[in-house]
């Protein structure tokens, strides 16, 4: 059986319907264009999260001041302020691979310069606050670990905290008053944007911890401790270790939950894309419904394809067609028919996510990887629902095709 | 074993089966074809002659008795050889000419090259095609298609296509069936000039005019074979053509 003029007489086949083809083809077009833009909006939201996560710090373990039970009623993360910075140096003392700590507090208080006032979220942090979280200034210097043991009254700003106060002019060296506290500014931190909930992550000020307990927030407990581990492989042991670290210095006894919780950064990210991946899962299963409803559509048309021209199947049969090459030449009608759907529709797809990421602001990824796998997918519905049409032709009594009317 | 015969049919029976009947069609026919002759085959509906047509073509086997063709046995071949059979060694001639609709007359010859197991380019399919096409005496026609041909004209591109893969075997059913007078006397005279260029040719006709044109009449009649006779005065096609016969049915 010759390959090539099948594929003639499978072209000639969808041309002579030209309407009909197209017809056909648009439930794959539709079909493989809303896989790829739904995927391709559901990778753009998990990889926004995951960049995000990933600016939270690497290699971070965050400890949270607990949830103790009291009468029965919980009361969730940093309720009780369980965290002592005491417990902060002794993690910065006996778990191996930590290389950096940072203690937290956090407030939000209004600040004020000048006449220009603006409500705002204090963070305390040690000086490693800088590294762990992986954000460097944009501008000026950050305060130093003197400052943390002095409790100095300086601080660093947000892009937004500044732009708010100081407008355009330069907010370094600038006083900031803080609950009548004077503040100096020493640095402006690089924009950060939105967190992953939507917070504007550059409307803030960071301070030493002590300034903010001292001074701002009061209070002699921590809201949370951030770690810094070196390698990552040590980050389960150090997880372990300061689990068992904290339960010592918290006296907890066996078998009594712990008063603090700790996570790494490796389970926040997870929770995050796992959230993400069930909506690409969701989009997708969605859009692969009308794909599907595409390749019922195939079969139809292949199955009416196939009634019509049952006499041409005979006369093939009669100058010696095998069963297989009939088989042969409708599936590639309909492997043809579903696979420039999926070119196309691949193309209305990509067009699609473009213009959702243009106008909506939705961000969209589109990998080479998807791309593949919608065509061949495309391919597949082809074949599977190209198959039995075709098998029924295959199976066609040769004397009887002759003598159909 | 081997005394020369192209088609050699050995107590043939064809029983089909409807629910619980079983009705017979063709009932023990025994006959032999030698090679270059031309037979026509005859009888009133019913009589069997196209299911014997059927499995002289290889569309069918017989339920009982043997098939030699070319002394080989196609008896017991399974759907795939048959198709193969049919493809190397059968051309066919249809009634209704059966050629694929919306396809040049040179795609419609070509067909059957398509299935063959010689493997010919884009150009020498074209060139065969318009070769036995111009020898059916439709060159300049080879892109035309069946819409656009007459009767007659359709029946000599199904003639190039049942030619073109060089067969043993000519097989027409009721080739003029659809067609006037002259017509069919036009198609007669491209099979008995193909006869005389050795090709053997069966035909299936009821009209005793068109069977004249053969060399030997078969006649069938209840699934038997009733007679067979050499035709005592063959006409002859082309001195009829000349002679001017006016195309009245």
């Amino acid at each position: 059986m010759r390959i090539a003029p099948t594929f003639h007489v499978a072209y000639r086949a969808l041309r002579r319907n030209k309407m009909r083809s197209v017809l056909t083809a648009l439930g794959i077009i539709i079909g493989v264009g809303a896989v790829i833009a739904m995927v391709g909006i559901g990778n753009g939201a998990k990889a926004q999260v995951e960049a995000q996560i990933a600016s939270l710090g690497e290699n971070v373990i965050l400890i949270f001041s607990g949830s103790t039970t009291s009468s029965g009623i919980r009361t969730g993360w940093g309720g009780a302020g369980t965290l002592k910075i005491e417990d902060a140096e002794a993690i910065r003392r006996e778990v191996p691979g930590v290389i950096g700590v940072s203690e937290e507090v956090v407030s939000t208080t209004q600040v004020a310069a000048g006449n220009q006032n603006w409500f705002t979220r204090i963070y305390g942090e040690s000086a490693d606050y800088f590294d762990i979280r992986q954000w460097p200034l944009a501008d000026g210097a950050p305060f130093t670990a003197q400052d943390v043991r002095s409790a100095n009254k300086v601080c660093v700003v947000g892009r937004t905290t500044a732009t708010q106060i100081y407008g355009n002019e330069n907010s370094i060296g600038q006083i900031l008053r803080i609950k009548n506290v004077p503040f100096t500014i020493t640095g402006v931190l690089t924009p950060k944007g939105l967190s992953p909930q939507g917070v504007d992550q550059d409307d803030i000020v960071v301070m030493p911890y002590t300034s903010a307990m001292k001074r701002v927030i009061g209070g002699t407990t921590l809201r949370n401790i951030n770690v810094q581990i070196g390698d990552p492989a040590q980050i389960p042991a150090a997880q372990q270790q300061i689990i068992s670290l904290l339960r010592q210095r918290h006296n907890i006894r066996p078998g009594r939950d712990d008063d603090f919780t700790v996570r790494t950064q490796q389970e926040i990210a997870e929770t995050a894309t796992a959230t993400s991946r069930v909506m690409t899962v969701l989009l997708g299963a969605i859009a692969g419904v009308s794909l599907l409803v595409g390749g019922i559509g195939i079969m139809n048309i292949m199955l009416v394809s196939v009634t019509e021209r049952t006499r041409e199947i005979g006369v093939r049969m009669a100058v010696g067609a095998r069963g297989n090459d009939i088989l042969t030449q409708f599936l590639i009608e309909a492997v043809t028919l579903s696979s420039v759907g999926g070119i196309i529709g691949i193309i209305c797809g990509i067009g699609a996510s473009s213009v959702l990421s243009s106008y909506a602001h939705w961000p969209t990824l589109i990998s080479i990887g998807s791309i593949a796998i919608a065509f061949l997918f495309s391919a597949a519905v082809g074949v599977f629902f190209g198959f039995y049409p075709a098998r029924k032709a295959a199976a066609l009594d040769p004397i009887e095709a002759l003598r159909y009317e | 074993m081997n005394n020369g015969a192209l088609v050699r049919l050995i107590d043939v029976h064809k029983v089909y089966r409807t629910g619980e009947m079983e009705v017979p069609a063709v009932r023990g026919v025994s006959v032999e074809i030698k090679r270059g002759e031309f037979v026509a085959l005859m009888g009133a509906s019913g009589s069997g002659k196209s299911t014997l047509m059927n499995i002289l073509g290889c569309l069918d086997r017989p339920s009982s008795g043997s098939y030699f063709l070319d002394d080989a046995d196609v008896s017991g071949l399974d759907r795939d050889q048959l198709a193969d059979i049919r493809n190397r060694k059968i051309g066919f001639v249809f009634q209704s000419f059966n050629l694929l609709p919306r396809t040049s007359a040179r795609e419609n010859a070509e067909l059957p090259l398509v299935y063959s197991a010689q493997r010919l380019s884009h150009a020498q399919l074209r060139e065969k095609a318009d070769r036995v096409l111009s020898s059916v005496g439709l060159a300049g026609r080879e892109d035309h298609h069946p819409s656009q041909l007459s009767g007659g004209q359709q029946q000599r591109v199904a003639i190039a296509r049942a030619l073109i893969n060089e067969p043993e075997i000519l097989l027409a059913d009721e080739p003029t069936g659809n067609l006037d007078s002259r017509t069919s006397i036009e198609i007669m005279a491209i099979f008995q000039q193909l006869n005389e260029r050795g090709i053997t040719i069966i035909m299936v006709t009821h009209e005793q005019d068109i069977a004249a044109y053969a060399q030997r009449n078969v006649i069938m009649r209840d699934g038997l074979i009733l007679d067979d006779h050499a035709v005592a005065q063959r006409a002859n096609a082309a001195a009829q053509l000349q002679q001017g016969i006016p195309s009245t049915v």
